[in-house]
């Protein structure tokens, strides 16, 4: 008999167990998909590994493919750490990407490379802005940011494809074939972001800011006096406005901070892989949704949420690559559903101890499961 | 009154034997046996965390023991679930009512029931039973119309309508006026003498000698021992209790502070204020605090204690009125300000409010200082001295916790309100305004606290104590505001306190 026992807490080294344990339970119960289907889950298993991490150019496509993840799943991760719950990753990502856009088209002639800092710049400001709308809306009005957030994303996937394709807006190519098939002008090519060589591997400059962007949110969540108000507020908001904190204020700028991280990884769509403002292109990625699943599979950890990109970066480039007869379509996909679910139910191994019932009365013992308040756990000395 | 019926004698209503419980690091119960004999009133004793919810929880079927057996009338009886307690006759009326307030009395009680019933005849049943043991309460009243006692009669007479032959209750006079003690009391023995078995669980040593024949009591998860509470006294059962004599009323206190009366810390003037629903809480509150003095606000809960106390403190905004601290007006709209003039609050809700539960230790401890140097530089938190703040609270506080990095709601009641009250003392606080600091506290515990007010006072400090504990507040104080309906229904000073009085002006009757 096996029954589940609320925890008093989680201990440190679950924190790493948890994840990895997941995606090898993940790829446990792939293997038994792969073998369904007629393929051997070693074989298939390394050619993943190969495609993703390991041949010539691997590494590197995983890279590009890691970039997006590690913004939305660092914004993701910014604002689910107070309990506000952006899910307009998406929407913030795509205003970063228009606003970014059209910067490299404004001064990417006239500025050269000095035009970078600026499309950064400006898709802080229009991903802030954008979250911050929800945010303001949470904090003075009490409306629910989950759908308010939400609902943004439509209305910038909307804004993006009437820039592209119902108005004669300054992103839309206007000439030779952008009058037969409407899409985005190209940037000039002084607004490319750089790819910087590290031996092998190319390393995107997007890769590079998403990762300084990691280091200061970390350093911003533990080591100033905005992190501590932002532990506090998340834990007990009654405890925060008692001490004095300023909770709407901080509502409203952890939302700008988490939408301001979704723009930059806009900014380095366009920058770096794009080159045009392609709202289609944006709509399919959904990486920000994808963000919320890496934050969650991060523990809302900065820095793990680079290693968790790199992870499902390197599942996706593999996936695109492996595509065709003698590699199941879908696989990967699946894949990554079985990590998010075993990482889910991770979780209750996160908050519950397993343990075994020994008891001499008989019976079932569903009611073991003491409800957390009643916990003698709780009033331990 | 257990008149012993021999021969042959009469088997137990409740034999508990050998129940051992554990959860995840804790020995809750370890091996306890409990007897309640049909006709008693049977008292359960023992400090938070000694065991005396897990035990009643294994009785009315919430928990499985790990090992031990329960019997009924001699009967050896399997209580899985909630359901099978009662349908065995045990019933229990918890600390937090479990009423729906927009239901009558009568549909909360038969609320559940199934097959064919008929409101009126069982409005009948109940208005009966209500008469016969002194539970006074209209059947057809919609429950959130009801006072706090009332509410209570109606859970016991819950218990009664499904023919519990044992009633057990959690600390059931927390939430009564003096006068509504008794009366509760006078129910129980009428329930005892038509042969039902009463368990009360509670902390108040009086009451315990009060309505008890036999007592508990509960340590470590371990039964101390059960006497006769005829053969027993206050102080008997306090050593018990905690394992070694404890300092108890007033009379123990030498010492006392002195009140330096012409410094006024703190004044109210005309305090208005709603509660948290819209609901006028406050209705014109003067009152004065003098430095070195206690004064503790009495009240049966929510007559405007709450309010009072979050007003002066700035966490609730008031309607008119004026507060002053040490002579100075303020704003009363930031908590920031009445910090920055030095005055310290235990909130109520302490664990919620006074300090965020799954924060650590040593951050709980810069709660209120981290905005400034020394905890933090510029936008940067001091780590090093956050923790070196925290060891050194904890050293001089006595907190028990595996270390400062401890989330805080993993320590016990008593040590939650030393981090809190470690904070609070910590700068230079002029006021202290304390919200039932010793509520759900063991008796050690209780003990600490109560000494930490008086050092506070003995400090300088002066001290607002508001509490639902009379004795409490006739053994610490120095005064006695009693409030009613958002009001000061009067002052009683130190001396001149008399339990019946204050209870009448509790109940707004003087």
């Amino acid at each position: 008999m096996i029954r589940l026992e609320r925890r008093a807490d989680l201990p440190r080294w679950l924190n790493w167990a948890i994840p990895i344990g997941s995606i090898l339970a993940a790829l446990v119960a792939g293997s038994v998909l792969i073998l369904a289907s007629g393929n051997s889950p070693f074989s298939t298993y390394s050619r993943i590994i190969d495609r993703a991490f390991v041949s010539s150019g691997a590494f590197s496509a995983t890279l590009i493919a890691a970039t997006p993840l590690l913004f939305t799943g660092l914004a993701a991760s910014a604002a689910f750490k107070m309990g506000v719950f952006n899910i307009g990753g998406q929407g913030q990502y795509v205003m970063g990407s228009i606003s970014a856009s059209a910067v490299g088209l404004a001064w990417g002639e006239s500025l050269g490379k000095g035009v970078i800092p600026l499309m950064i710049m400006a898709a802080i400001v229009a991903g802030a802005a954008w979250a911050g709308i929800a945010g303001a809306l949470r904090a003075y009005l009490s409306t629910n940011e989950i759908i308010t957030s939400l609902m943004l994303n439509y209305i910038a996937a909307n804004l993006g494809s009437w820039l592209i394709f119902n108005s004669r807006s300054y992103w839309r190519l206007l000439t030779g074939s952008g009058l037969m098939f409407p899409q985005g002008k190209r940037l000039p090519e002084t607004s490319d972001w750089p790819l910087l060589g590290l031996g092998s591997v190319s390393v995107p400059f997007g890769f590079l800011v998403g990762m300084v962007f990691a280091a200061g949110t970390y350093v911003l969540y533990r080591h100033t006096r905005f992190g501590f108000e932002v532990e506090i507020i998340g834990d007990s908001p009654a405890a925060a406005s008692y001490a004095g904190m300023r909770t709407r204020r901080k509502v409203l700028a952890v939302m700008a901070i988490s939408g301001a991280l979704a723009g930059v990884g806009g900014a380095s769509d366009v920058g770096d892989f794009r080159h045009i403002l392609d709202p289609k292109g944006l709509g399919q990625s959904g990486y920000g949704y994808t963000g919320i699943v890496i934050a969650a599979l991060a523990r809302l950890n900065p820095i793990a949420v680079i290693v968790v990109a790199v992870f499902m970066g390197g599942l996706d480039n593999a996936g695109r690559a492996l595509q065709g007869p003698g590699f199941p379509a879908g696989l990967v996909g699946t894949l990554q559903g079985l990590v998010l679910f075993f990482a889910l139910g991770g979780e209750i191994l996160a908050r519950y101890r397993i343990r075994r019932a020994h008891h001499r009365i008989a019976g079932p013992v569903a009611s073991a499961l003491a409800p957390g308040t009643d916990s003698p756990g709780g009033g331990r000395p | 009154m257990s008149t012993p019926t021999l021969p042959p004698p009469a088997p137990p209503a409740v034999l508990m034997s050998g129940i051992t419980k554990r959860f995840p690091g804790v020995l809750a119960n370890d091996d306890v046996s409990f007897e309640i004999r049909p006709g008693e009133v049977h008292a359960l004793l023992g400090e938070n965390g000694a065991g005396k919810s897990t035990l009643v929880n294994v009785l009315i079927g919430l928990y499985r023991p790990d090992a031990g057996t329960v019997q009924l009338d001699g009967t050896r009886v399997e209580l899985s679930s909630p359901g099978d307690a009662i349908a065995h006759g045990i019933g229990m009326v918890h600390q937090h009512f479990r009423l729906v307030p927009t239901f009558t009395v009568t549909e909360n009680i038969i609320l559940g029931r199934q097959g064919p019933l008929k409101l009126r005849d069982a409005e009948e049943r109940i208005r009966a039973l209500g008469e016969q043991f002194g539970l006074a309460v209209d059947p057809t009243a919609k429950v959130w119309q009801l006072s706090v006692g009332e509410q209570q009669r109606v859970e016991i007479l819950k218990t009664l309508e499904r023919d519990a032959k044992i009633l057990i209750l959690d600390e059931p006079t927390a939430v009564l006026t003096p006068q509504e003690a008794h009366a509760l009391f006078d129910t129980l023995r009428s329930m005892v003498a038509g042969g039902r078995s009463v368990v009360f669980i509670s902390h108040k040593l009086d009451e315990v000698m009060a309505v008890s024949d036999r007592v508990t009591v509960l340590r470590d998860g371990r039964n101390v021992g059960t006497v006769e509470t005829a053969a027993t006294s206050q102080r008997d059962l306090a050593r018990m209790m905690v394992g070694r004599d404890v300092v108890f009323s007033a009379d123990d206190v030498e010492d006392r502070p002195a009140i330096d009366h012409d410094r006024v810390v703190l004044r109210t003037v005309d305090l208005h204020a709603d509660d948290a629903r819209g609901r006028r809480a406050l209705r014109g509150v003067d009152l004065e605090v003098h430095a070195g003095e206690i004064v503790a606000v009495c009240g049966v809960a929510g007559n405007g204690q709450r309010e009072l106390a979050e007003v002066i403190c700035g966490t609730r905004r008031r309607l008119k009125g004026q507060v002053l601290i040490d002579g100075r007006p303020t704003v009363g709209t930031d908590p920031r300000e009445l910090i920055a003039l030095g005055v310290a609050h235990i909130p109520e809700d302490r664990l919620h409010t006074g300090l965020s539960p799954s924060a650590s230790v040593e951050h709980n401890l810069v709660l209120k200082s981290y905005r400034h140097a020394p905890a933090s530089s510029g936008p940067f938190l001091n780590h090093r001295y956050i923790r070196r703040n925290a060891g050194e609270l904890i050293e001089r506080f006595d907190i028990k916790t595996p270390g400062p990095q401890t989330p805080t709601r993993l320590l016990s009641g008593g040590n939650v309100q030393k981090v809190l009250l470690a904070r609070e003392m910590t700068g230079t606080p002029i006021l202290l305004v304390a919200a039932s600091p010793t509520r759900g506290l063991d008796v050690g515990a209780i003990e600490v606290v109560r000494g930490l007010l008086l050092d506070a006072a003995r400090r300088g400090l002066g001290v607002l104590l508001i509490t639902e504990d009379l004795e409490e507040g006739i053994a610490l104080s120095d005064r006695i505001v009693v409030m009613y309906e958002g009001q000061v229904a009067g002052v009683v000073p130190r001396g001149a306190a008399d339990v019946i009085e204050i209870g009448l002006l509790m109940g707004g009757k003087a």
